[in-house]
């Protein structure tokens, strides 16, 4: 099963979470992301699975709750609006320790905004979203492939840390065609099942709970706590980046996902007019890979930072790189992607060319 | 001497004492819910969803497996888990508030999809937990913490009726409106929340009991004039009855 097929990224990703052992999707359609929803109705009853087209986002996510509870695979998408809807769900699904992969296709922002590819959600996505202390694990694909490989991934570590991990794309990635090698199947037999916790019917066995609540505030500060440990479990290991021909480079370019693909261009350009031009991707969008960049940003002319956004994920980058080297940013809003030319120029008037 | 059990708590409640205020009907409502359970013999199939309300400690006192869903959002939370479990029962416990204000689009979708699941509504007319404020299920004239005048239909609309709204819904495949507030009521109201649990049990779609409690802390009286105050003001707006009956006699 590993011959390359041409699939658009939306449609991949559905067919990634099926081989990943997802049988249960749950969404609401909303632009630039209804191929996926639409992917998987066809594709779930094929593979004896149940799609399920809700009512509103906010019945999604608790959908998402409820199954995740019973420790099954679950997934869901949407698009930036439906997703600031899941909010509070969400923020449940963290305190309650629970497993699921979600989806947002940004779109331009924000109010109801426009249905362009953006990156204008990443600090919903990076610091919390909802109310109270947690984190979700973010990731960025920036091809087709690696929107395939890391849903693959994303149900591995929503299971292993039994956290919602949150895959961040947007319509230039879900629009995309392109060829790609998928996973073998899940043999399902070989799911964690989650018997310790999970909502099965006490059985022969206590009654489980699952909440995300606790009248006590010392009690819920322990679950905090609880929380914390894991958070920091994961920014050990969990962190993931790109490097692009950053061995000879005397200015980074800091960008993720769409940005970062049309980043690349940019870096070939560059050298060709004799700048030497490298790229740092993150892969992980939380947890950010701050001490590899700082390593990376020591010595460096300058740590340009290229987003579709006001500059949100220019924060995590100042605060990697510190006083190691200058950094600036250049963005476009609200749907506009930028051009490796535009970006090139930025990049020069920076340099003061 | 030897001395014969002739009364025992169920074993679908946990030893866990409620938590509700003297005179609250919850209490039966939850007991009568957990002998349905029993005899059934369902309790290690179960999943209890416990709402936002007064009953948020439902989780405690329910001896199944069990959660506390968002506000509202229990029938939702219900469907993920029947819809990834088919071969567990499922059932959601909520409040006026919860069901019918925050969470109306859950319950009527819930519904409406003929969702495999069993949903017990305790109508007391008001919000008991955030302090007694005026619930949808509020009555015209009736005094709460954010009606201070009573409640007019010109700010704030009429007493929704939930049951009769539910029931235009093709997937229900039991609904009824009952009370507790007399021993004959009670046997009535349990009879209803078994057929609730049958209609999901026997696969035909989606139950539901709205039973008429009492809150006598929010309402401002004594339990005895509760139990009265409902009979007087509650049954007129909201009739008794059987709506939806597709689970037969035959049991
Ligand atoms: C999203 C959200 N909004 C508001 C609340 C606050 N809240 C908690 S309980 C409740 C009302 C519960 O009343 P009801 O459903 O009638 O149940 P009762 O307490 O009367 O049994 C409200 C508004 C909340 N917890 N979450
Ligand atoms: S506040 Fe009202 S509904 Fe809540 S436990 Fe007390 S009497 Fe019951």
């Amino acid at each position: 099963m590993s011959e390359r097929v041409l699939v658009k990224g939306t449609e991949a990703i559905g067919e990634a979470a099926v081989r990943a052992g997802c049988r249960l999707f749950f969404g609401y359609p909303i632009t630039p992301q209804n191929e996926l929803p639409e992917y998987m109705s066809k594709r779930m009853p094929e593979v004896g699975g149940t799609f399920l087209q809700t009512e509103s986002e906010v019945a999604t996510i608790n959908m998402v709750y409820g199954a995740a509870c019973t420790g099954t695979r679950v997934m869901t998408s949407t698009s930036s609006p439906g997703f600031s809807l899941m909010q509070e769900g969400v923020s449940y699904m963290a305190c309650a320790q629970l497993p699921a992969v979600l989806v947002n296709v940004v779109r331009g922002g924000p109010g109801l905004g426009d249905i362009q590819p953006s990156q204008g959600d990443y600090w919903q996505a990076t610091k919390g979203g909802g109310h109270g202390d947690y984190k979700l694990i973010v990731l960025a694909p920036s091809t087709v492939q690696e929107a395939v490989d890391l849903t693959y991934l994303a149900f591995d570590l929503a299971d292993e840390y039994r956290n919602p991990v949150l895959i961040i794309a947007d319509g230039v990635i879900g629009q995309m065609m392109e060829p790609v090698t998928f996973p073998e199947f899940r043999d399902l037999n070989t799911l964690p099942k989650h018997e310790s916790w999970a909502l099965t019917g006490a059985d022969g066995r206590e009654k489980h709970i699952v909440v995300s609540f606790d009248i006590d505030p010392y009690v819920l500060e322990k679950m905090n706590l609880e929380l914390v440990e894991k958070f920091k479990r994961i920014e050990a290991k969990e962190k993931r980046w790109e490097e692009y021909k950053l061995d000879d480079a005397e200015i980074v370019i800091t960008a993720f996902g769409t940005v970062a693909r049309i980043a690349k261009s940019v870096v070939e350009q560059a050298r060709r007019e004799g700048i030497k031009v490298g790229l740092f991707r993150p892969i992980t969008l939380w947890p950010f890979p701050y001490e590899r960049l700082e390593e990376i940003a020591k010595g460096k002319k300058l740590i340009f930072d290229v987003e579709m956004n006001m500059g949100q994920m220019l924060e995590d980058v100042k605060l990697a790189v510190k006083d190691h080297a200058p950094v600036e940013y250049y963005g476009r809003l609200g749907g506009v992607v930028p051009t490796p030319d535009e970006i090139l120029q930025a990049l020069k008037s920076k340099l003061g060319r | 001497m030897a001395f014969e059990v002739i009364l025992k708590k169920p074993e679908s409640l946990t030893q866990k004492e409620f938590t509700y205020c003297p005179g609250c009907t919850h209490g039966i409502i939850h007991r009568l819910v957990a002998e349905v359970i029993d005899e059934l013999g369902i309790r290690e199939k179960t999943i209890a969803v416990a709402p936002i309300g007064c009953s948020v400690f439902a989780y405690q006192f329910f001896n199944t497996d069990a959660t506390v869903a968002a506000h509202g959002r229990a029938p939702a939370v219900a469907t993920g888990m029947k819809r990834a479990r088919p071969d567990l029962y499922v059932f959601t416990y909520q409040g006026d508030g919860d069901l019918a204000a925050i969470g109306t689009a859950e319950i009527i979708h819930a519904a409406n999809r003929g969702e495999k699941i069993t949903t017990i509504f305790v109508n007391n007319a008001i919000y008991g937990m955030t302090g007694g404020q005026m619930a949808p299920t509020t009555l015209l004239g009736m005094k709460t913490t954010t009606t201070p005048y009573g409640r007019s239909a010109e700010n704030d609309g009429y007493p929704l009726h939930v049951a009769e709204v539910i029931k235009e819904a093709r997937g229900v495949a039991f609904l009824a409106r009952t009370k507790v507030n007399t021993p004959q009521d009670v046997v009535k109201t349990k009879k209803a929340i078994k057929k609730a649990f049958l209609a999901q049990i026997k696969g035909l779609g989606f139950g539901m009991v709205e039973v008429l409690s009492t809150c006598p802390t929010n309402w401002g009286i004594d339990p005895v004039s509760a139990l009265k105050w409902l009979e007087e003001h509650m049954v007129p707006e909201y009739p008794l009855g059987v709506f939806v009956d597709k689970v037969g006699d035959e049991q």
